[in-house]
């Protein structure tokens, strides 16, 4: 729990081409103080409006944009790119430096290119085959309370239930055994938290070897799953490249577990620190997908979504010049005062549904809906199953993630 | 009122199926469509309007008649 630094922008080493900042911008991202709400230093941001400067690690000045209503229209913009191989893209963290030799399917690349590898996809992740997925979401939760209430308290929620409910899930959605859950769960832990820029490729290498090797595998032996469909359905554009089967699989396996894995941990801390809150949960007041949307906004565990621009924008008046990169605090998005009234209060019975915790635009969250319908199934059985459930040290003793990866906790641990 | 869906546009998010799920449902491909036995849609329906701000490419839109 690192306290804001107030260390001013650092300009021998600004990037080269932008303007002299007239004041010192803060630095971005920060660590948060308290897991869910947003670090105290984005405070100045949010008073200079709905886009402000900040600065990176390495001294470079990008924009924040931290305004709902112009995060919809910018997210929304072609002009800013999302191609991580670019050598301007910018990062929030020194790790991801190697990053950029590598392209990352879908939310490293632009339109078209992003488009045709997006269409494939959508099929498996509609409304109607989330929903399909019902019955086997509500099995693997109750196989892993199950365990819990087995071997009784006290128990550590990420490692027993928060990460293995999606992980399990992802699983067998793409075809993956999850006997090699342990394997990935660390490669994922490892490209996205480091903490060395070798930990981040070494883990990205291991997982496309390993991918590699399943998909050749499955070209042999067809099973069942998406990564199965993918290779032997006929798509209209010629079938999927080796290179893409890999890189597909690895996002959605990443992306898959590690997000969802988050917002159970952490939305389980934040019911369980607002209680009267979580008694409307427990009686029924409200329903469990008016919870999960709310603490979809609430928490923005995706915080800082990045892009660069590839042209000039006007934005009101200002000018991102062509080259610059723009970051979207979603923290502050989803408590914008002019779209969410009260928005530091955790209220169901507010409509929620505007909130930009999946991103907006062409790049908005693909797996969104099976998100929603995991943290439904988890976060009502949890407190159903468990109802005297509650941490089992003082809140200010649970670790989470630094600010520059997605928001979560380390562990925690709890009793029932 | 009418409604428009550009699946052109549409990037199978679902938002309109899951805001507006008597009007909006997702085909065999994942991109939205209109079912046939919808309601309606007046100004007083209270999501269509709803789903069309939710849709995050702007594939929805609205029309006068």
């Amino acid at each position: 729990m690192t306290e804001p630094t107030t260390e001013p922008a650092r300009q021998d080493r600004a990037f080269t081409g932008t303007a002299t900042e007239p004041t010192p911008a803060p630095p971005f991202p920060q660590d948060r103080e308290c897991p869910y709400h947003p670090p105290t230093g984005y405070a100045s941001l949010r008073a200079q409006g709905p886009l402000s400067r900040v600065t990176l690690f390495d001294g470079r000045p990008v924009w924040a944009v931290t305004g709902h209503a112009l995060a919809r229209r910018l997210l929304a913009d072609p002009r800013l790119s999302t191609d991580r191989t670019h050598p301007g893209f910018p990062i929030p963290a020194e790790r991801f430096t190697q990053t950029r030799q590598r392209r990352v399917a879908l939310l490293g690349v632009d339109d078209p290119e992003h488009n045709a590898q997006r269409r494939k996809l959508i099929p498996s992740f509609s409304v109607k085959r989330i929903a399909a997925l019902r019955p086997q979401i509500q099995e693997t939760v109750d196989g892993l309370l199950d365990a819990m209430e087995r071997q009784g308290p006290p128990s550590e929620l990420v490692a027993d239930f928060a990460l293995p409910v999606p992980s399990t899930v992802i699983c067998a959605l793409l075809g993956v055994p999850y006997a090699d859950h342990a394997f990935f769960e660390g490669c994922s832990r490892r490209l996205l938290c480091g903490p060395t820029a070798s930990d981040v490729d070494g883990a990205r290498i291991e997982l496309e070897e390993y991918l590699g090797a399943l998909i050749d595998r499955k070209r042999a032996e067809p099973g069942e799953g998406l990564l199965d469909e993918l290779i032997h359905r006929d798509h209209p554009d010629g079938p999927v490249g080796r290179e893409d089967l890999v890189s597909f699989a690895l996002i959605l396996l990443v992306a898959g577990h590690e997000t969802t894995a988050n917002m159970i941990s952490l939305g389980t801390f934040t019911l369980l620190r607002h209680p009267g809150q979580l008694a409307a949960l427990r009686s029924g007041e409200t329903t469990t997908a008016a919870v999960v949307e709310e603490l979809l906004r609430f928490l923005s565990i995706a915080e800082g979504l990045q892009r660069l621009a590839a042209e000039d924008i006007e934005v009101d008046g200002t000018t991102i010049r062509k080259g610059e990169g723009v970051f979207f605090s979603t923290s502050l998005i989803n408590r914008d005062a002019d779209v969410f009234d009260h928005p530091e209060t955790l209220d169901w019975d507010r409509s929620a549904r505007h909130h930009l915790a999946f991103g907006f635009g062409v790049h908005q969250c693909l797996g969104q809906n099976l998100a929603r319908t995991e943290l439904d199934i988890a976060l009502r059985t949890l407190f159903e199953r468990l109802p005297d459930l509650r941490l089992a040290v003082p809140a200010d003793e649970i670790r989470h993630k630094p600010g520059d990866t997605i928001q979560g906790l380390l562990e925690l641990p709890v009793a029932w | 009122m009418g409604i428009r869906v550009d699946r052109e546009r549409c990037v199978g998010a679902g938002m309109c199926a899951l805001t507006a799920p008597d009007v909006f449902t997702q085909d065999d491909d994942g991109f939205s469509e209109m079912l046939p036995d919808r309601p309606a849609v007046t100004d007083s329906h209270p999501l269509v309007r709803e789903a069309a701000r939710a849709c995050p490419v702007g594939a929805v839109s609205l029309t006068d008649n």
